[in-house]
């Protein structure tokens, strides 16, 4: 019971644009204090499950991701959803997060242990090079200007060094006005640049709002899953970059992203990414999903959390008495295994809730653009007000809105700037570390075969759209010459 | 914004607003890296200064911003693709002047009176509805949103006098 209310109040907040697994989970926090440790983090982790699930219905019908980590399903998802096959997308992206979710929790349950115990030999130059490769990837795998993409991203990384400095707690970048103090706040800037750039480039468009219908019955969700089988190397290949980039703390976000580079460079119909393909929902949404779920599994196991959530929520557990870490899984048996025992039942009970509830989201879908935009203006000034309490935050709102919407027309990528602004403080923590460790020699990079391995390809990667160019140039030369 | 000075129907180029963003670009870069060089973007005794690490940021955002500017030149004189045009400007501009005004009215009289007040504006003036409809649907989602935060989620959101007068 706790769990259907949980997924459903999950779902609700995966698709309120602002309202995130993490925002979330905090505003519930309070309301669990009066059950019982073990049914009150089922019911939180039911909220994550189901905002998980939330975040990509908003993504494929109205081209708003919900959540981050949804970003790279509108890819592909809202222009399946343009050309009618919204019911497609939905059903291909529940059942992928499903199976990503499950695989994860399989491997939670097993080897655990043993990936807990490889993640702690990690110090700060892996940690950085695994967001070296992150970013990098984005260069790689972006199919539009490869500096607009570093100018998006660096900006993104300049926002979030905004504050106070984490490692000499001086104040930083923010020429003596005190509402920077805190920052910007990626949810903040989440808001801004998706929902109010998307609102004002679908006025432009005209009236007619871009959010598609969606028809999903028994038929098309029968038909989708006989077409998934098909996906399956994909679906392999997102588990494993969403396991793995959950245990390492990378998160649902850039996993999503990652898995889909992937995919597009793996699959046959790589070119047709971005177009509509059914694949490159699949993608995103398992990894998403299999980084979501293991992201937990560094919080229980070492009490290192894997994402925001999952930081979230171990704040709740402090509360609660119980101290994650190794001694968890000796001493609190029966709240380890009913966690483990929710996230099963958690997910099938999410799959069968949002299948069931699509009709009622189509719904909201037919209301004229003239009574959501507003509406949704609303919701998100709700949404960013609430990040920190603060009236700045939606003046930046707004700054954000117009930025994305000029960005968006530009072709300046969004997802690396909110990426950057999210990993931004760990990145840099992590890099200074490493120079501290090596008193500034870049060197430390390479110092093993894993920090090294990773660099190495995340450079490869990062340099790869300036090799392709540079090999398309000599060719054209070569041509030139042998038609002399 | 120059987008409004020109009088014919295509209201900017893609070029001409790319060359004015990567400019914005550059000097964002600049005034990181001039602020992270006063912070001290060395070592010091004790490690790498706050600046360290954002300074080569602001010098990589100038870079690209330098180098999208380069690119855009190039094309300044061939490339005539329209940035946006002056009938859908006006349309953007019908969404963006309100909210920038509902953020003030937010700001001066609260959250609850000025989501009603936008909300019903917004249908009636740009969706035609009746204003039965409009207020209706104004007032209704200013209480739903105000019994799910202030009751039961007890989230305050900025207020002003009128929910003063009725006790909150």
């Amino acid at each position: 019971m706790l769990m259907l209310v949980g997924i459903t109040l999950g779902v609700i907040i995966g698709v309120l644009p602002g309202l995130g697994g993490a925002n979330g989970i905090a505003i519930l926090l309070p309301l669990t204090f009066t059950m019982s440790p073990t049914s009150a983090i089922i019911m939180l982790s039911c909220i994550y499950w189901g905002a998980l699930f939330g975040g990509a219905i908003t993504s494929i019908l109205f081209n708003i991701p919900g959540e981050p980590w949804s970003v790279a399903t509108t890819f592909d998802g809202y222009p399946m959803a343009q050309q009618g096959r919204a019911g497609e997308a939905l059903t291909g992206a529940f059942t992928s997060s499903f199976v990503g979710a499950l695989v994860a929790v399989i491997m939670f349950t097993f080897i655990a242990p043993a990936v807990a115990a490889f993640a702690l030999q990690f110090g700060p130059p892996e940690f950085f090079s695994v967001y070296l490769l992150t970013f990098c990837s984005f260069v790689g795998t972006g199919k539009g200007n490869p500096f607009k993409i570093i100018a998006s991203m660096m900006m993104g990384f300049a926002m979030a060094a905004v504050g106070i400095d984490i490692v000499t707690g001086q104040l930083r970048l923010t020429f003596g006005f005190t509402q920077l103090l805190n920052g910007f706040h990626f949810l903040v800037a989440v808001i801004g640049l998706f929902g109010i750039g998307e609102i004002l480039l679908s006025m432009e468009e005209g009236l007619s709002f871009s959010g598609k219908t969606a028809k999903i019955n028994t038929r098309i969700v029968l038909e989708t899953w006989a077409k998934l089988p098909r996906y399956w190397m994909t679906s392999v290949r997102s588990c494993l970059v969403g396991c793995w980039m959950g245990i390492i703390p990378g998160g649902a976000t850039p996993a999503s992203f990652m898995s889909y580079g992937v995919a597009r460079k793996m699959s046959r119909d790589g070119a047709k990414f971005g177009s509509g393909q059914l694949e490159g929902v699949v993608a995103p949404e398992t990894a998403a999903h299999a980084a979501g779920t293991s992201a937990l599994l560094p919080m229980l196991t070492l009490g290192i959390p894997g994402s925001p959530t999952a930081a979230v929520l171990l704040g709740g557990l402090l509360i609660w008495g119980l101290q994650p870490g190794p001694l968890l899984f000796a001493e609190q048996k029966d709240f380890v295994w009913g966690l483990i025992a929710s996230m099963y039942l958690g997910n099938i009970a999410g799959l069968i809730v949002v299948l069931t509830m699509v009709p009622f989201f189509a719904a909201i879908l037919r209301i004229p653009f003239s009574i959501i935009a507003p509406i949704i203006v609303v919701i998100c000034s709700i949404g960013a007000y609430t990040v920190h309490n603060s009236m700045f935050d939606l003046w930046l709102m707004a700054l954000f809105g117009v930025v994305g919407y000029v960005f968006k027309k530009l072709d300046y990528p969004l997802a690396p700037m909110v990426l950057a602004l999210v990993l931004g403080d760990a990145a840099e923590s992590s890099f200074r570390q490493a120079m501290l460790i090596s008193q500034g020699s870049l060197s430390i990079m390479w110092s093993n075969w894993l920090v090294g391995g990773i660099t190495t390809l995340a450079l490869l990667l990062l340099f790869w759209p300036f090799f392709q160019t540079g090999m398309g140039w000599i060719k054209a030369r070569l041509a030139q010459e042998g038609g002399r | 914004m120059e987008h409004r000075n020109e009088s014919n129907r295509p209201a900017a180029r893609v070029v001409t607003v790319d060359l004015i963003v990567a400019l914005i670009v550059f000097a964002f870069g600049a005034v990181v890296v001039y602020e992270s060089y006063r912070l001290g973007s060395s070592w010091s005794s004790d490690g790498p200064e706050s600046g360290y690490f954002p300074f080569y940021i602001g010098l990589l955002i100038c870079i690209s911003g330098a180098m999208v500017f380069g690119q855009s030149m190039l094309r300044l004189r061939s490339d005539m693709k329209v940035f946006v045009e002056r009938g859908p400007l006006k349309q953007v501009m019908i969404v963006l002047i309100p909210t920038i005004a509902y953020v003030l009215c937010v700001q001066l009289i609260g959250i609850y009176v000025s989501a009603t007040v936008f909300i019903g504006l917004f249908m009636r003036l740009i969706g035609r509805y009746s204003w039965l409809r409009s207020v209706a649907v104004g007032l209704a989602v200013s209480v739903t949103s105000f019994m799910l935060f202030e009751v039961w989620f007890l989230i305050p959101l900025p207020k002003g006098p009128i929910e003063n007068l009725l006790g909150y």
